[in-house]
């Protein structure tokens, strides 16, 4: 069996922005954006099923960093075949960069214990960074595959994976433990299984169980229905290394750009006026 | 010390172009901070590679020679870096935002708690008040890059920790020869100071890399679609008259992500950045992360049904219609007004 966790995050729906996405003062309406399962983590979360299809004693945890809301893919995930949550939560963890947020889920995977396999997905798509998944598997000490679509095999302690590159591919070796962070063209998540979904609806966290006693009661009585909780203190991590003030990176300004605008000549689509335009740009050898 | 250090990607014995395009940009920050400009090359069979960089306006030439260093793999190439800037404290590192340098640099990164900013579309350099703690900053590298998917554009300073790393993609920066004659002086790395046994935990069984069918950079007439031609099928649209003008066709990442083009095509921040003499935006509302990879372009032609796309703003013509009835009469008052035509590109059709 394989004790694999999977890093998995909350993210505003970016590809998906209406027009009352930016507030007048030009920050961003996050209240506007739907949030869901950043959709590379779903395919990380796939390798890690697939390893457990193989291997049906193994174990996964996702973990993910954010606000209480966070937990809602952490349900999404146990619904689709993991095996439990952790919830990282703390106004601690406020305005963290990358390398915050990598020392902040670096002392979590310390407190799950121990493990075989981490897998994140490549990047979040609220800020396209990929730093996260390399920098936690630096502050672990262990080695990262990046990039993976495929887990070719995994045996005893060696995994080989098939890595897509800009231009092409590699199949690499590695020993585990390791992290290995998911590409998109990785197979696509598997969706809900209806008994798990039964199973865990009711599944939360502490903060969620605050208001709704009955739940309190229900996850007191099975224990599965509890998804864990842990703000900064519970992970033993070093404030100073957190939120904005543990961040090397800071936000100097952020603006909506404003584009020098051009004069432009607005045509229509009969045909004189692409003949026109057609021949304007064949005569100032634009084209031709 | 406290130079300008640009991390150089080799494949296939090759400086690959990002890292020219960082040389470049590189030598002119270091110009305005008037500190030297350094290269860290680290691979296999490195002789020569010291010229090669060194026209570009390099100082200093780090090489890191030795067969088990290519192909590219995360940790040994971590290892040297990391032991080569705690020695030699450059204030910047720039790298490309390509396979090898998105692995790298966050690995760096961490090793050196410094901050990193990803996918950078310009780079300057100013000053910088933290307000909070009263304090002000000069001569801090500007990490520029739209960030929420593009909505918006943000400016990132590292005040306190150094070196200042930020990887830039392909064609963003411009690359250019400072002069033949530049000298650089070569410094040879003693690898084993830096590796041990366990950097070389993770191996390359097996690889390939394809050579790129699609050549957006070269090209001076780019036709990008974007989600608005709406299926795979209607690029054909594009296609046919890319291969009627002799033009590359390029998309918008939401095309992408609708799986109606490869992302080799992908034109963007996220993408590839272009400068062709003409670009034919078609079905492209214009988001800043697109706009990103094509504003340098010397002549912008924006089909699309909405008036108000705010691609618009940036083009010198805009049709407002759709693209089934437009394209095709461009194609044909194109061939009744060129006397020779001359298709040699274009896509699946091409």
């Amino acid at each position: 069996m394989y004790k694999i966790i999977v890093l998995v995050k909350q993210v505003p729906d970016t590809r998906n922005v209406g027009k009352d996405a930016m507030k007048a003062d030009g920050t961003v309406n996050r209240a506007a954006l739907p949030a869901i399962f950043n959709p590379e983590d779903l395919n990380a979360l796939e390798l890690a099923l697939e390893v457990k299809d193989k291997y049906p004693d193994t174990h996964i945890t996702l973990l993910t960093m954010g606000p209480v809301r966070a937990a809602e893919i952490l349900r999404e995930g146990l619904y689709r075949g993991a095996d439990a949550g952790v919830l990282l939560t703390d106004k601690a963890f406020a305005g963290s960069d990358t390398l915050a947020t990598s020392y902040a889920l670096s002392r979590a995977v310390r407190k799950i214990g121990e493990f075989d396999l981490i897998f994140a997905g490549r990047q979040a798509i609220d800020g396209d960074t990929a730093q996260v998944g390399p920098q936690v598997a630096d502050k672990l000490g262990i080695p990262q595959i990046t990039y993976a679509e495929d887990v070719i095999s995994l045996k005893d302690k060696t995994v080989q994976i098939k890595r897509r590159l800009e231009r092409g591919f590699e199949v690499v070796e590695g020993q585990l433990p390791l992290l290995i962070t998911a590409h998109s063209t990785a197979p696509d998540c598997r969706p809900r299984n209806a008994k798990r979904l039964m199973k865990y609806k009711r599944a939360t966290t502490l903060s969620e169980r605050h208001n709704v006693s009955d739940d309190y009661l229900s996850a007191n009585q099975k224990p599965y229905l509890s998804i864990t909780e842990w703000c900064a203190k519970d992970v033993d991590s070093d404030l100073a290394q957190l939120g904005l003030g543990g961040s090397p990176t800071k936000v100097r300004q952020v603006e909506n750009i404003v584009f020098q605008a051009k004069e432009s000549k607005v045509l229509t689509t009969d045909d004189g006026d692409i003949e026109w335009l057609m021949q304007e740009l064949i005569t100032n050898h634009t084209i031709g | 010390m406290n130079n300008v250090c640009v991390y150089c990607e080799i494949e296939e014995g090759k400086i690959q172009d990002v890292s020219y395009e960082l040389l470049t940009k590189g030598r002119s920050l270091a110009n305005q901070l008037n500190v030297k400009l350094e290269a860290l090359i680290i691979g296999d069979s490195l002789a020569g590679m010291g010229k090669e960089v060194s026209k570009y306006g390099v100082d200093i030439v780090y090489l890191a020679d030795d067969k088990r260093l290519y192909p590219f793999t995360t940790l040994p190439h971590t290892a040297i870096a990391v032991g080569l800037f705690k020695e030699t404290q450059p204030q910047i590192v720039l790298m490309g935002a390509t396979s090898i340098g998105r692995d790298l640099g966050p690995r760096i990164s961490s090793s050196l708690t410094s901050g990193l900013t990803a996918d950078c579309t310009d780079l300057q350099i100013g000053e910088y008040e933290d307000k909070k703690a009263g304090k002000k900053y000069e001569n801090l590298l500007y990490q520029i890059r739209p960030a929420f998917g593009g909505n918006i554009v943000a400016t990132i300073v590292n005040p306190d920790n150094r070196p200042q790393m930020a990887t830039v993609r392909e064609g963003v920066m411009k690359k250019e020869i400072l002069t033949e004659s530049h000298k650089a002086e070569v410094v040879n790395i003693d690898v084993n100071k830096y590796l041990n046994d366990a950097d070389f935990a993770v191996k390359i069984i097996e690889r390939q890399i394809e050579q790129s069918k699609v050549n957006l950079k070269g090209s001076s007439i780019i036709i990008a679609g974007g989600y608005g031609v709406g299926s795979k099928e209607n690029f054909n649209l594009l296609y046919d008259l890319a291969h009627a003008i002799g033009a590359e066709v390029g998309a918008s990442r939401a095309a992408v992500d609708a799986g109606f083009a490869d992302k080799e095509r992908q034109i963007g921040q996220t993408g590839i950045t272009v400068r062709p003499k003409l670009y034919i935006a078609c079905g492209i509302s214009g988001q800043i992360q697109h706009i990103a990879g094509m504003q340098e372009s010397a002549m912008v032609i924006s089909i699309n049904n909405d008036p108000n796309a705010p691609i618009n703003k940036l083009a010198d013509y805009v049709i407002q219609g759709n693209l089934e009835n437009i394209i095709p009469k461009m194609i044909k008052y194109y061939r009744k007004n060129i006397i020779a035509p001359c298709p040699l590109r274009g896509g699946p059709r091409g």
